[in-house]
């Protein structure tokens, strides 16, 4: 059996629109939290990982710390960058290599949609000439085909936002803070069918890291350490319906997020049954309408009545995306994963003031989901 | 104004009756749309060109009501950009992402229950820097007697 690793430190440097301040900063800012949180310093941290799609290289934010020539890998993984990053991190603590380290996610996007050339994911340039190189297009075909197999609706996707939005008004971390009816979002422009313009989340800026050890080291920096029990990446299989697609074969076949999730579940030896607070990746409302069956939470299709009855609010059964998620949070890419890895661990402390969900939550759960189609999924205990 | 395709191999091209150009795999059978020269399941390089069928149902569709980023898109933005449909036709040993020539929700909604039979058709997506019109494939739905109009 592998290692046990815990998280002993989490910090945050706050999401959403910073002036003046680079991505490198708003890393060390987040470093600088997670220390203080696990009562460590700079000097005691043996390794590091770094995740950002922005910052080139993450690995200079030594410079903002201290030059102690630790081994600094930097990775990008799309959306699931903060998942690869935590999983390095973690499993470089199960080789025994290092008993300290760190994972930091940072990024500083400018505003509006991701662009980037289509050949650079393996797609033919004229996708993209003749406007279908998008991802909210994608976001949009993926929910309004579900809504019709298992009859959703659309005020389904505007509750979702409605509870993000508040949840994040609870958050002072988080980006957008001001509560939303949903008549106003579903009557923001349609931006890509079913799915307005307030039902997508935006590219924002932001860090966060997160201080491991082994488990067995956690009590020398707090007697609240939360046990990493698993942490998976997985990537499409053909068939599944993935963002960037020119074509589909004819046999269909589940997203990478069920793989992810799967694995992570035997990982841990935990069920869906068993999780108490939930993070998933609500890139836009549909997303989590979908994630929360991919994850294993519900069947698909029970989500109309699972909605409407409150079970996914932060004193529901379902407690999802207490923090608002990416809706609220925004998604600086780097970072994102980790602000999930955080909310998360403040839950399980107990210590998410206002938005804490009741009797003591003993499992955690959060998933990233992103293009090309890359999911990662973590489960955390107490 | 002279017509250029946005890119060659992609769809017959000039003619009446355009098809895409996709791959079939001589070893697995899989066809791929556009032509690759790999196999994406069983990872064999015998990719045979295959030109796939002109008709076929929608199977998910959404619409595109802001302009995409420019570039790569070569289409008219801001205030010129004019919305459109983009869905998966599903054409019976593929499914191809393709734009569709109407953004009316019920009408799509409509076509996918009623698994309606959509054609493919050559419209005109952009201009080019020398002022040539870009066309590019998009799907339609057909008349609705084929007897009537060979395919």
């Amino acid at each position: 059996m592998s290692m046990d690793v815990a998280i002993v430190g989490v910090g945050l440097h706050p999401f959403g629109r910073h002036p003046g301040v680079s991505g490198i900063q708003m890393g060390a800012v987040a470093i600088r939290k997670a220390l203080a949180d696990a009562g460590v310093e700079w000097k005691d941290i043996e390794f590091a990982f770094g995740g950002s799609y922005e910052v080139d290289n993450p690995d200079a934010v030594v410079a903002l710390m201290g030059l102690t020539g630790i081994p600094f890998t930097d990775v990008y993984n799309g959306c699931a960058t903060a998942a690869s990053a935590l999983t390095l991190a973690a499993n470089t603590i199960r080789l025994g290599d290092h008993r300290l380290g760190i994972a930091v996610g940072m990024d500083k996007h400018p505003p509006g949609a991701f662009s980037a050339d289509p050949r650079d994911y393996a797609c033919p340039l004229w996708y993209g000439q003749v406007g279908e190189f998008l991802t909210t297009k994608f976001f949009g075909m993926k929910i309004n085909k579900y809504m019709l197999d298992h009859e959703i609706s659309h005020q389904t996707l505007a509750r979702v936002v409605n509870k993000n939005l508040r949840n994040g008004a609870l958050n002072e971390n988080a980006f957008r803070r001001k509560p939303m009816g949903e008549e106003q979002i579903l009557e923001s422009p349609m931006l890509n069918y079913p799915l307005t313009q307030y039902m997508f989340c935006s590219p924002d800026e932001g860090a966060a890291a997160v201080v491991l050890c082994p488990a067995e080291d956690a009590h020398k920096y707090t007697d609240k350490p939360v046990y990493l029990r698993a942490t998976t990446v997985r990537t499409r299989r053909l068939g599944a319906f993935e963002v960037h697609s020119t074509w589909l074969p004819e046999a269909e076949s589940v997203g990478p997020t069920v793989d992810a999730s799967r694995a992570a579940y035997e990982m841990a030896g935990i069920g869906p049954d068993d999780v108490d607070v939930i993070q998933l990746q609500d890139t836009d409302a549909g997303a989590e309408i979908i994630h929360l069956a991919e994850n294993g939470f519900c069947a698909d299709g029970d989500q109309e009545r699972i909605y409407a009855e409150g079970e996914t609010e932060i004193g529901g059964r379902l407690p999802v995306n207490t923090d608002g998620g990416l809706i609220a949070n925004g998604e600086p890419i780097g970072a994102s994963g980790l602000r999930q890895i955080h909310e998360v661990v403040l839950q399980l402390r107990g210590t998410a003031g206002e938005r804490q969900v009741p009797n003591r939550p003993k499992v955690g759960y959060t998933q990233l989901y992103g293009a090309p189609g890359t999911a990662g999924v973590s489960i955390l205990t107490v | 104004m002279t017509q250029v395709p946005v890119a060659d191999g992609l769809f017959t091209w000039p003619g009446d009756d355009p098809q895409l150009i996709g791959s079939r795999c001589a070893d697995c059978g899989i066809v791929t749309f556009p032509v690759q020269d790999s196999c994406p399941r069983c990872a064999s390089t015998a990719m045979d060109e295959h030109l796939l069928a002109r008709r076929g149902t929608l199977w998910a569709w959404t619409t595109q009501s802001f302009p995409p980023p420019a570039p790569p898109y070569v289409g008219p933005t801001g205030k010129e950009f004019v919305p459109f449909g983009v869905g998966f036709v599903d054409l019976g040993e593929v499914k191809v992402e393709a734009r569709l020539t109407t953004t009316d929700a019920d009408v799509l909604d409509a076509a996918v229950r009623n698994r309606t039979a959509l054609e493919v058709v050559v419209v005109p997506v952009g201009t080019d820097d020398d002022g040539n019109e870009i066309v590019s494939f998009a799907f339609t739905p057909a008349p609705s007697n084929p007897e009537e109009h060979p395919a």
